[in-house]
């Protein structure tokens, strides 16, 4: 072993720490998520009911409302980290995130519309939702790229089309009252009244995108040094920047097809894993899968808990916490220059 | 070996380069000066199609520039770009990018990538600083593991775009000394250098480029009596014969 592979070893050592530490954070928050409610359930009484051996009033509970909350939390949580990571090394914009630069408002749009026009095509939303954030994230692309836009123009860009989209959905639901259940659910971002069926179609499409992505993790590394010299290091670099930021919005589409408009996950976490892991791709998206579906999950635990019996949403539970918790890492960070 | 003929480049709308023909010997250090916004950058980029070029002519090893995949480009020149962000990885993790036109699915280093960094990072002078997260590093240090990374890509012809921008001095000779031993293994070296003392010193040609287009080519003697330079910069030129050979200053 050279000395090269010897000094990435420790590296390599921690990274995988950190990694299993996420891991057990995210088994945790899911025991949390499945057990805590209006009516508290021990993990023996959740293992016996996920096993389909529970007594009458714990198996609903589990199966029915529990399990496809917490399936969902895990996986919009994985989704808008992991493509917060993306979006913020594509455009090299460290304040950019599926909720501020448009994408989730495109795919909400989409969301509303599908819902409107054809209630009954339930498989197809997470699809709409994914075209809706693609076409979030190419217009900001292309405004930035015609105009040689510097990282707080895209990011202001990005709020202009976020808000024309936002604008979109409320004259959706206008027009369409009944189109969005709960509507300031999907405003705010939540997950009450989800179900496995419902979510399954956007499940396949986070897994299969997460696995792409961590597949092209070491083009998003060569990609973050910049275009000239990714493309003098062989990367086609227009094709996997498009590419790449794809697979962000399909993560970020599919997230908001089920969960609504969640602010704050795809930004503070990718944050939070680059200080935890650095900013090599693998770690780092692999770090923000299992850190946003642990925040996010036990973030709802608290959502459904803090009043109970009544409930708040996630998305408010986030942004009470996420905001402040931003703020403070941006204060803390080269003193307060993140970009 | 690269060859431009009769080259025309620039940008939609704007021409920055006009009928350059110029070689990159292998074998030799070629340092190509110029006034500020004389095109050197433009020059490089275009050599590697970074730009797309708007007439004439490029070769790489006899072989049409375009009739190359990006990949067989990225194993037969190296560049180092004039803009270098700095991620948050290890200066070793760094140079390894390097390697990234030799791996295939799923991109894992080999034992020989490994090697190949790690011998980059020697000719650089980097190597004690494998370990090190860039963002910790000072510009000058930042500047050689680029300049590893660049090394690490082993190939014939080696391009730098300022490559001693941000050293002092001692690790401006060290630059120009890893570009001649690049030279002395038969590669042809490349650099856009702003300091004409440290080019004529250390290049065993220099391309003198002004308003887009190639006013001479030849050896920094050939160009000292030529007296391009001096009206090209404006200065005048002058030398002194040492015991390593001619030095030179300008006033």
């Amino acid at each position: 072993m050279n000395s090269l592979q010897t000094c990435s070893s420790p590296t390599l050592r921690t990274n995988g720490r950190t990694l299993l530490l996420l891991l057990a954070c995210v088994v945790l928050a899911g025991i949390l998520s499945l057990s805590l409610g209006p009516v508290s359930l021990s993990p023996g009484e959740v293992l016996s009911a996920l096993a389909g051996r529970g007594d009458e009033a714990s198996l609903p509970i589990v199966l029915h409302f529990r399990l496809p909350r917490t399936c969902g939390c895990l996986l919009a949580g994985m989704a808008l980290a992991v493509s917060g990571a993306i979006i913020q090394s594509v455009l090299a914009n460290p304040l950019a995130a599926p909720n501020i630069i448009g994408v989730n408002a495109g795919a909400g749009l989409s969301v509303a519309l599908c819902c409107a026009l054809a209630p009954a095509a339930v498989a197809w939303v997470p699809v709409a939702a994914f075209g809706g954030a693609l076409a979030g994230v190419l217009l900001v692309l292309a405004i930035a790229r015609s105009t040689g836009a510097s990282r707080l123009t895209l990011v202001l860009a990005g709020v202009a089309v976020s808000s024309v989209f936002s604008a979109g959905i409320d004259a959706v639901v206008t027009f369409f009252p009944d189109s969005l259940n709960g509507y300031s659910d999907f405003r705010i971002g939540g997950l009450s009244n989800l179900t496995m069926a419902r979510l399954a179609p956007a499940a396949w499409l986070i897994l299969a995108a997460l696995l792409a992505a961590l597949t092209l993790a070491p083009e998003l590394d060569v990609l973050a040094l910049g275009e000239d010299t990714a493309r003098s290091l062989g990367l086609p670099a227009t094709r996997y920047r498009l590419l790449l930021l794809a697979l962000a919005a399909a993560l970020a589409g599919a997230a908001v097809s089920f969960a609504g408009l969640l602010g704050f996950v795809g930004l503070i976490v990718p944050h939070m894993m680059r200080r935890l892991l650095g900013e090599e791709g693998r770690p780092l998206l692999a770090g923000c899968a299992l850190g946003g579906a642990a925040l996010l999950t036990f973030c709802d635990t608290l959502a459904r808990i803090l009043f109970s019996p009544y409930e708040l949403s996630v998305g408010i539970v986030l942004s009470l916490g996420g905001g402040p918790f931003f703020l403070w890492l941006l204060l803390r960070q080269r003193g307060g220059r993140l970009v | 070996m690269i060859e431009l003929k009769e080259l025309r480049a620039g940008y939609p709308g704007r021409t920055v380069l006009e009928g350059v023909t110029l070689s990159f010997l292998p074998g030799q250090v070629l340092a190509l000066v110029g006034p500020n916004g004389s095109g050197k950058s433009t020059l490089l980029r275009t050599a590697l199609g970074l730009l797309p070029r708007q007439g004439g002519e490029i070769l790489v090893d006899g072989e049409a520039l375009e009739t190359l995949t990006p990949r067989q480009l990225a194993r037969r020149a190296a560049y180092l770009a004039q803009s270098r962000p700095v991620p948050n990885i290890t200066a070793g993790r760094m140079v390894l990018h390097g390697r990234f036109p030799y791996l295939s699915y799923p991109r894992r280093y080999r034992p020989e990538d490994y090697q190949a960094a790690q011998q980059a990072m020697k000719l650089a002078d980097a190597l004690e600083l494998a370990g090190r997260p860039m963002p910790q590093l000072s510009g000058g240090q930042r500047q050689k593991v680029y300049l590893a990374m660049a090394l690490a890509q082993d190939t014939q012809t080696v391009l730098l775009d300022e490559p001693t921008t941000y050293l002092d001095v001692s690790h401006q000779l060290e630059v120009m000394a890893a570009a001649q031993t690049l030279a002395q293994q038969g590669k042809a070296v490349v650099a856009v250098l702003h300091d004409l003392c440290l080019a004529m010193r250390w290049a065993h040609r220099l391309a003198v480029l002004d308003g887009g287009r190639l006013q001479a080519v030849g050896s920094p003697e050939e160009l000292y009596s030529h007296g391009v330079l001096n009206r090209t910069f404006s200065v005048t030129l002058r030398r002194v014969e040492t015991q390593a050979g001619w030095r030179y200053y300008y006033q």
